[in-house]
């Protein structure tokens, strides 16, 4: 496929470490962005670096994703603040502590809410937006996680899972509506997300996720493993039959 | 953690990211880029180093000065990157594209572009100095103009540089027009500086050092000016390589890197260039940086690492040091692949403990192979004490404390800008503290 043209790019989750890596490759092109995040003082660290690289004036918006309320507005804000912007990319994500979330409602209900729910709220605006347009680019980053649940981080996982599903259905929908959806499964990357984890052979750096994440949204792909060999490893671990699944720790 | 030179190698060093330091570690502190200096500079044992690679943005750039505002773990690479597009180029930049500002200020650096640019230190407008009381502090020629001073050359002594502001220059091209010109001693290398160097922004020269007899001191004069035409140069050979292969995957055994490699490798290359004189358009990365074409060569010198010798001696004394210190470089059989020679120019820098001064400076480098390499050392050290020359500290790991101060004498000046929780281990080596 052709390459696409990208002039306005708006990210939600913006002070991401795998956001900002793939921005600055966006800002070589020239692109204008739009950043939501909830830090503003970060939020305006990249918006000052992003400027000096593309020379374009860079916008901002803040929101706290646990907030739900506040979710549906913000895109509003976005779209008439940002008007006619071709391409979205949602970054924000929270690990949280799976032991937590399996004592603690109130905290597994914010793991989903920042990880899916918000992202169902965003997406759905987002895709009513580009089908209107009938173009549009909308490129999410889920994980591998979501495909399969492990005991040690389900709940994560479960919201992660269905972010891709989720994601699944749009593309479905809107593939006609010259509207692309595209999901990132990145496996293990080193950004603070991880930063309290040992950092095996598996680790890459989010500068490599990036590359493959603005290649992906040029390349018009429909879902992306990062590194690629992630595909192979999950197609493995999503073949073990359950009854031999359920006793392993992996 | 080690420098470049994988010497020396130094226990008890803490990685802490410069943003989540509050000093509260009792250790002494010293912030660092990339390690790329050879020696100790950027080390420090038992201590704790500060890491900038989370503080690497841009804050602004102002298109009609161009003047750009950085953070200080930002790259030259980085920036050649990000600026090469919009007709800016960095004002100085050393043999390798991956320093960071901190460092290039630290060190005072300087290019090929010295004789008529000076050192990074005469670019830097300003920049915000932290201290280990938590206080920034704004410098520049105005403002706080001795602490300026000590830190531009500083060694990372006075506190962690966390933005600069530098003044890139404007340039019509992304390519060099080179002269290359083949020189058979060293007497005709003086000759062909002293002609070409007016004329051309960037000059350097390669030298053999491991022929003796009729080929001492043979060479290849290199000088260059930022293209006035744009033309698209295709990709250098090296450049289509893949990154994967040219990495250095681990320590080479130090058998592979010996009298008779070097020769051949010398040989190769002083015969690279056929005729004697060449002139071409050449790319920022093989003019530049030649080097970096593989990213960690350092590596070929095996776990040992090497030594780098540089050092500036006075015009006066040049011609006659210059033949020495090649002549005892050769002589020792320690063959080095890497030497380069160049002329200084007289522009001074602000810095208080600036290396570069008016006079040739030489570069070579020696596998580090115990006593042997150690006493070689000692003896350039020793041939440029007495023209009354100076040793780079980017470069130097093994230099004596009364070396440093003769060779810097604003060393006792320098000393009360020090900040009390800052230290190195190059700094307690010839501080005598
Ligand atoms: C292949 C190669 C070629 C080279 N060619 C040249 C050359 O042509 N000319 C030249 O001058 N040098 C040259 N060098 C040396 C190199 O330019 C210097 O050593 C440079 O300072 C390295 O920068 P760095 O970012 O890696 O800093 P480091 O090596 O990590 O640190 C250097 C010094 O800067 C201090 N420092 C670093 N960051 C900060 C900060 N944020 N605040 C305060 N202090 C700080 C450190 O404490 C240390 O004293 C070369 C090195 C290599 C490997
Ligand atoms: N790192 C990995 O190994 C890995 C693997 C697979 C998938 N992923 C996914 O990749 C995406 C990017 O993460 P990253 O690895 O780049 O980690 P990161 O740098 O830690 O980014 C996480 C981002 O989420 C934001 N965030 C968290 N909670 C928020 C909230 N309540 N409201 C608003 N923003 C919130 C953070 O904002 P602040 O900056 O304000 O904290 C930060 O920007 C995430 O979706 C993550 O799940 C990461």
């Amino acid at each position: 496929m052709a390459n696409k043209s990208i002039k306005k790019v708006v990210c939600f989750g913006a002070t991401s470490k795998i956001a900002y890596e793939t921005l600055k490759k966006f800002a070589n092109d020239h692109v204008e962005f739009y950043l939501v995040g909830r830090n503003e003082e970060k939020l305006s660290e990249i918006k000052n670096d992003l400027e000096v690289r593309s020379g374009k004036v860079v916008k901002i918006g803040i929101c706290d994703f646990s907030d739900l309320n506040k979710v549906q507005a913000l895109v509003g804000k976005v779209k008439s603040e940002f008007s006619n912007f071709d391409t979205c990319l949602v970054c924000h994500g929270f690990l949280g502590e799976q032991e937590k979330a399996e004592s603690d409602v109130r905290y597994a209900n914010e793991i989903m809410n920042i990880n899916f729910n918000s992202y169902f709220i965003l997406l759905t605006e987002i895709a009513n937006y580009f089908e209107e347009k009938q173009s549009g680019n909308i490129c999410v980053i889920s994980s591998v996680a979501g495909d399969r649940g492990r005991k040690s981080n389900y709940v994560y996982g479960t919201a992660k899972g269905a972010v891709s599903i989720f994601c699944q259905g749009l593309r479905n929908r809107l593939f006609d509506k010259g509207v692309n959806v595209l999901t990132i499964k990145p496996g293990f990357v080193s950004t603070p997300m991880t930063a309290h984890l040992k950092q095996g052979a598996l680790f890459v750096s989010a500068e490599t996720v990036a590359k493959g994440i603005y290649n992906a949204i040029l390349s018009g792909k429909d879902e992306v493993y990062l590194p690629s060999f992630w595909r192979l490893i999950m197609m493995l671990i999503k073949g073990i039959p359950e009854f031999i699944f359920k006793k392993l720790s992996i | 953690m080690k420098s470049w030179g994988n010497f020396p190698s130094l226990k008890n060093q803490k990685l802490v990211s410069t943003k989540s330091c509050n000093f509260s570690d009792k250790a002494k502190h010293l912030a660092i880029g990339l390690s790329r200096s050879y020696g100790d500079v950027c080390l420090n044992e038992d201590g704790v180093l500060l890491s900038n690679s989370e503080n690497s943005k841009f804050i602004s750039f102002d298109a009609q000065t161009g003047i750009l505002k950085a953070e200080s773990g930002v790259t030259i690479s980085e920036i050649i990157k990000v600026f090469l597009p919009k007709g800016w180029f960095p004002p100085v930049v050393p043999g390798t594209k991956f320093v960071t500002l901190g460092g290039a200020i630290a060190n005072d650096i300087h290019g090929k572009n010295h004789h008529i640019s000076g050192t990074f230190g005469n670019h830097v407008k300003s920049f915000a100095l932290k201290k280990s009381t938590g206080e920034e502090v704004i410098c520049s020629e105005k403002n706080n103009k001795e602490m300026f001073s000590a830190t531009i050359s500083g060694l990372g002594l006075t506190g962690v540089i966390v933005w600069a502001e530098i003044q890139l220059k404007k340039v019509k091209s992304s390519h060099i027009d080179m002269k290359s010109i083949k020189f058979k001693n060293l007497d005709e290398f003086f000759s062909l500086s002293e002609a070409h160097d007016k004329n051309f922004e960037y000059t350097v020269a390669w030298l053999d050092c491991v022929s003796s007899g009729k080929n001492f001191g043979r060479g290849i004069y290199m000088a260059g000016n930022h293209s006035e035409n744009k033309t698209n140069l295709k990709a250098s050979f090296i450049e289509k390589i893949p990154n994967v292969l040219r990495t250095v995957p681990f320590f080479f055994p130090s058998f592979i890197l010996n009298k008779y490699t070097i020769r051949i490798f010398n040989a190769l290359y002083y015969n690279k260039q056929f005729s004697r004189e060449i002139n071409v358009p050449i790319g920022i990365d093989p003019f530049f940086f030649p080097l970096d074409a593989v990213f960690n060569w350092n590596k070929i010198y095996g776990k040992n690492g090497f030594f780098q010798f540089q050092c500036v001696v006075p015009e006066s004394k040049s011609k006659e040091c210059m033949k020495e210190l090649l002549k005892i470089a050769v002589d020792s059989g320690q063959a080095s692949f890497l030497a380069v020679i160049k002329k200084f120019g007289n522009k001074k820098s602000p810095g208080l403990l600036s290396f570069p001064r008016r006079g040739t400076t030489i570069c070579m480098d020696f596998p580090n192979a115990g006593k042997d390499s150690v006493s070689l050392m000692k003896k350039l050290e020793e041939v440029t004490m007495n023209a009354d020359g100076a040793l780079y500290p980017a470069k130097d790991a093994l230099m004596s404390e009364l070396s440093f101060k003769k060779c810097f004498p604003n060393w006792s000046k320098f000393k009360k800008y020090i900040d009390p929780v800052f230290s190195s281990s190059f700094w307690r080596r010839v501080s005598g503290e």
